[in-house]
């Protein structure tokens, strides 16, 4: 019989912080806008001799709310640690971290697995660590730039408890929606911002065991995060099939060739000799802080579905599309505010062509203007037949093209797409229609109904869709049953 | 009347009294430096040029009475681990030969606020690792009252720099007696302050728990001086304490009398000089004499003391070290390397000395996995038995008194080849440190013709009370007075 497999993922989360300054100097943290390379730094953060850390402290509260937003248990008492290990990337030759006692531990964080049931993944710990420099390799010959060095980054932790590739992305996108949400990363994994590292095994399904596992470093897209973590399940299931056994080995992913590469075995792993890091006192944070930032904690992805079902009458996929971002969501709900139509109506427009328009224009929403209260205004010139919804459509893409927003009624007014119910208008497109069209009437009369629908869409081209599709409706049947006998 | 001999005190009043001026004072102790120092070779820079400058502002602020503090125009030297803007600081090791900091240590900037003159770097066992400043790369440093002596160590170039009156005061680092020690062997009084009372910002760490910045002087009140200007907290360095800095010279001749001694028995064992204990006998009762009664006291994890000192300075130095690379500051050697490895191994191995070697691969052994818990984590928890130890016996007493070595100043190349012997003549100075409480040096009179050196050790945060005791001794005694033939 053949055996099946159970891939068995943890992952672990890198994202840098926004801060304005560095983790453990006054430089400035945003280094992706830096003039150029080395010219935000300091004698800390490139670790000149003498040189001392100092905690910021906007680093600590971005850090607590992102404990707190995963429901983990926040360590009033933090130590920082030294993590030893050569690396020019690495300025001071240890990197100050935490270890023992992590700002916030045993968490977890609700997603949908691959059959789209509910899984709690657990949250093992986040802890507060300092970025490295970057390096770029030349010919025979590396560079280094500190500008990142030292820039304030969270790492979070799951459990291995994710089954599938797709229960691991959905935890992943998932983090990012929450880190975006309290507005302490971008979420950007093209610069590095936020990047991932996945921890693959497999066992026999039905099995409880924890089989060796490998690391997968490095993983800057949530493309690579699955094709990786998806090669290598197959990769290993495929060492047990020929009855090997898997090493425990840190991996690199070549995204070109859509390999993993082992990158270390167990026998190379550092011994990163922690200890507690002396310039740095603990850190004791006070409970009455704590509450304080839990209560600036804003509505979260999940919270704001159950709300946008319930206020809304959406069900889960809509509320959670509207969801995935909080501008996204704030905008509908903008929208929803200024407009006289229904919710349900808004979240067709939005998740129809608005968003068919950012697919296909690759704009961001930031990027887009649209005044909430002009796609309202839009919204409802359909909703109380002003204009068709096709109309509809066409205005919208004029407004969103306009890039400044433009004015829906005016549009409306210079295409001339204002939806008529006058009735001698469209009788008498109807009346050529079917003149025109005697083969298709004679079809109709033989039985063939839903000819009906090709008639109305003739009716629609005639009237350059302004007339009103109920009133010409009504309309064709009539004449249609005037042709009998 | 010889300029480079007079205190800060007495140097300070002609200068506000314009009976001289900086620049000849100054000028005066450059030149006695650059005629004494290469028999005794205290400093590894000498910042001539810098010095006379910075003299000349020191004058104008007297003559305009504008922020005039009592170290404005004193010449002073700074242990060459402290960071100095555009002036190199190389630990005494080749690999930061060339080293010259793009900023100053906070306590040079407090000095430089006050207006005190820079004269130049003095030598030191290579980043602090010694007691005899024979590790240093460079060069030995002999001590001014015997030449064929060594002046302890690691502050070994500030003890003789002062002891020999080649600057007015200067600054030392003590990490675990590296004030103290040399202070006793070469008859000058110096302070490891309280840790976290002065800031540590620009001092190249050996070990960032322990090493505290010291001044080095002629007498009590001198060191008072420097510390009531050096100390306090300092938002770059988060280990200073916030706590404000006492006047200290305000109070200094406060009376004795009536205050407590303690002895500490385990300090007074067997393997003491005769010479030195005698003398350390003779200070108790100059106390008693004072009106202060005196006690005996234990410390009774004492044997561990030295120990646990040197498993955590060995971990921490091994961490604090690693910066040394070769790839942004410093030595940096890569010929033929293969590979970025190649170039930390020849970097650090040419850029290192052996004691420094020696302590790097022990730390790293210490902190390894597997090996944690039984040495730093084990050593961790005998250092807060040794803090509890200070804690009870001072709780008892005001202050705590023993020699600072069990010896006077041994021969160069004397204990050179035994790392162990050497680590051993640090052990009245180490406990202090892994415990954090002050401690001042102060010269205790003479065996065999060589300084004796005392040490008064004093609560957390309490360095008033041990300036107050010892000044009362140098108002009995005069041997902080007695000057090296030189």
């Amino acid at each position: 019989m053949q055996l099946t497999y159970e891939p068995v993922i943890g992952l672990e989360i890198h994202a840098e912080l926004r801060t304005n300054s560095k983790m453990f100097c006054s430089c400035s943290a945003d280094y992706s806008n830096a003039p150029e390379p080395n010219t935000f730094i300091c004698p800390v953060c490139t670790g000149l001799p003498g040189a001392m850390p100092v905690l910021n402290k906007k680093a600590i509260e971005q850090a607590t709310l992102v404990g707190l937003a995963l429901n983990c248990s926040i360590n009033e008492f933090n130590t920082f640690a030294r993590k030893n290990y050569f690396y020019p990337d690495l300025p001071k030759g240890y990197q100050i971290s935490q270890y023992e006692l992590p700002i916030a531990s045993k968490g977890y964080l609700d997603i949908l697995d691959d059959t789209e049931n509910p899984l709690r993944v657990v949250v093992r710990r986040v802890h507060i660590e300092e970025d490295t420099a970057k390096l770029s390799h030349e010919k025979n010959y590396a560079l280094v730039d500190f500008n990142r060095a030292g820039v304030p980054l969270l790492e979070i932790v799951s459990e291995p408890d994710m089954r599938s590739v797709e229960a691991a992305l959905s935890y992943a996108t998932k983090i990012r929606a929450i880190l975006r949400y309290l507005g302490v990363n971008s979420g950007d994994m093209e610069k590095g911002i936020l990047r991932f590292e996945a921890n693959v095994s497999v066992r026999p399904s039905g099995s409880s065991e924890l089989r060796t596992r490998t690391e997968i470093k490095n993983l800057n897209s949530f493309r690579a995060l699955t094709r990786a973590s998806a090669y290598e399940i197959e990769r290993q299931i495929k060492v047990y099939e020929k009855g090997g056994e898997v090493m425990q080995e840190t991996l690199g992913w070549d995204e070109a060739r859509g390999v993993t590469i082992s990158q270390r075995g167990k026998e190379d792993s550092h011994d990163y000799r922690y200890f507690p890091e002396p310039d740095l006192p603990p850190l004791q944070l006070e409970r009455a802080w704590i509450d304080s930032i839990k209560s600036g904690l804003p509505e979260l992805p999940d919270a704001k579905t159950r709300r946008f079902m319930e206020q809304y009458e959406l069900k889960r996929q809509e509320a959670m599309l509207l969801t995935s971002e909080k501008s996204l969501a704030d905008y509908f709900e903008d929208v929803v505010s200024k407009s006289k139509s229904p919710a349900k109506t808004i979240h067709s427009w939005i998740a129809g062509e608005f968003m068919r328009y950012m697919n296909d224009s690759g704009l961001a929403l930031e990027d887009i203007v649209l005044p909430a209260e002009k796609f309202a205004q839009l919204i409802d010139m359909v909703t109380d037949k002003t204009i068709s919804g096709n109309s509809g459509k066409i205005v919208l893409n004029e407004m969103l093209n306009a890039k400044r927003g433009g004015d829906p009624q005016e549009i409306v007014k210079a295409k001339n797409l204002a939806q008529v119910s006058d009735t001698g208008f469209i009788q008498e497109a109807i009346e050529n229609i079917l003149s025109d069209n005697p083969k298709e009437v004679e079809q109709y009369l033989a039985g063939k109904e839903t000819i009906v629908q090709w008639l109305m869409g003739q009716v629609a081209r005639a009237t350059k869709g302004k007339a009103d599709p109920n009133v010409a409706k009504e309309l064709l049947a009539k004449a249609l049953e005037e042709r009998r006998n | 009347m010889q300029l480079p001999n007079l205190t800060i005190r007495e140097a300070s009043d002609l200068l506000a009294t314009k009976k001289i001026s900086s620049v000849e004072l100054t000028h005066a102790t450059l030149q006695r430096a650059h005629e004494i120092d290469p028999k005794i070779k205290s400093y590894v820079t000498i910042t001539d040029d810098l010095a006379i400058e910075q003299a000349k502002k020191a004058d104008e602020r007297i003559a305009k009475g504008e922020n005039v503090t009592p170290l404005t125009g004193i010449p002073f030297a700074a242990k060459d681990c402290i960071s100095t803007r555009n002036i190199r600081t190389t630990c005494s090791s080749k690999i930061l030969e060339d080293y010259v900091p793009q900023y100053n240590a906070t306590v040079i900037n407090k000095l430089a606020d006050a207006g005190a003159v820079l004269m130049g770097k003095t030598n030191m066992d290579e980043f602090g690792m010694g007691s005899s400043c024979e590790n240093s790369a460079f060069f030995n440093t002999h001590n001014p009252w015997d030449l064929e002596r060594v002046p302890g160590g690691s502050s070994g170039g500030s003890a003789a720099a002062m002891s020999a009156s080649l600057c007015s005061f200067s600054l030392g680092e003590d990490t675990g007696g590296s004030v103290r020690m040399p202070a006793g062997f070469c008859n000058v009084t110096g302070i490891k302050p309280t840790y976290g009372r002065v800031s540590r910002y620009g001092l190249i760490s050996l070990v960032s728990s322990f090493d505290c910045i010291g001044p080095m002087s002629r007498d009590v009140y001198d060191c008072a001086t420097v510390l009531e200007t050096i100390a306090g907290h300092d938002p770059q360095d988060s280990t200073t304490f916030n706590s404000p800095v006492p006047r200290y010279t305000q109070h200094v001749t406060k009376s004795v009398k009536g205050m407590t001694i303690g002895i500490p028995k385990e300090y007074f064992v067997s393997g003491m000089e005769a010479g030195v204990e005698s003398s350390i006998q003779e200070a108790i009762r100059t106390y008693e004499k004072l009106g202060m009664k005196i006690q005996e006291v234990s410390l009774p994890n004492t044997k561990y003391a030295l120990p646990v000192y040197y498993l955590l300075l060995f971990a921490e130095a091994s961490s604090n070290l690693a910066r040394f690379d070769g790839t942004r500051f410093g030595l940096s050697v890569s010929e033929n390397a293969k590979d970025v490895i190649d170039i930390y191994l020849q970097t650090r191995h040419k850029g290192f000395g052996d004691e420094v070697k020696r302590r790097i691969m022990l730390g790293a052994y210490a902190l390894s996995a597997g090996y944690y818990d039984a040495y730093y984590l084990k050593a961790q928890k005998v250092r807060t038995l040794l803090r509890r130890d200070f804690e009870t016996a001072l709780a008892s007493c005001d202050i705590l008194l023993a020699p600072t070595c069990p010896t006077t100043a041994f021969k160069l190349g004397e204990k050179t080849s035994d790392p162990l012997e050497m680590y051993l003549s640090d052990i009245y100075v180490v406990a202090t440190n892994p415990a954090g409480v002050p401690a001042l040096a102060l010269p205790a009179g003479f065996s065999n013709n060589m300084p004796v050196g005392m040490q008064l050790i004093g609560k957390h945060l309490d360095e008033q009370t041990l300036f107050q005791v010892g000044h009362a001794y140098q108002q009995e005694t005069d041997w902080h007075k007695q000057l090296p033939n030189i």
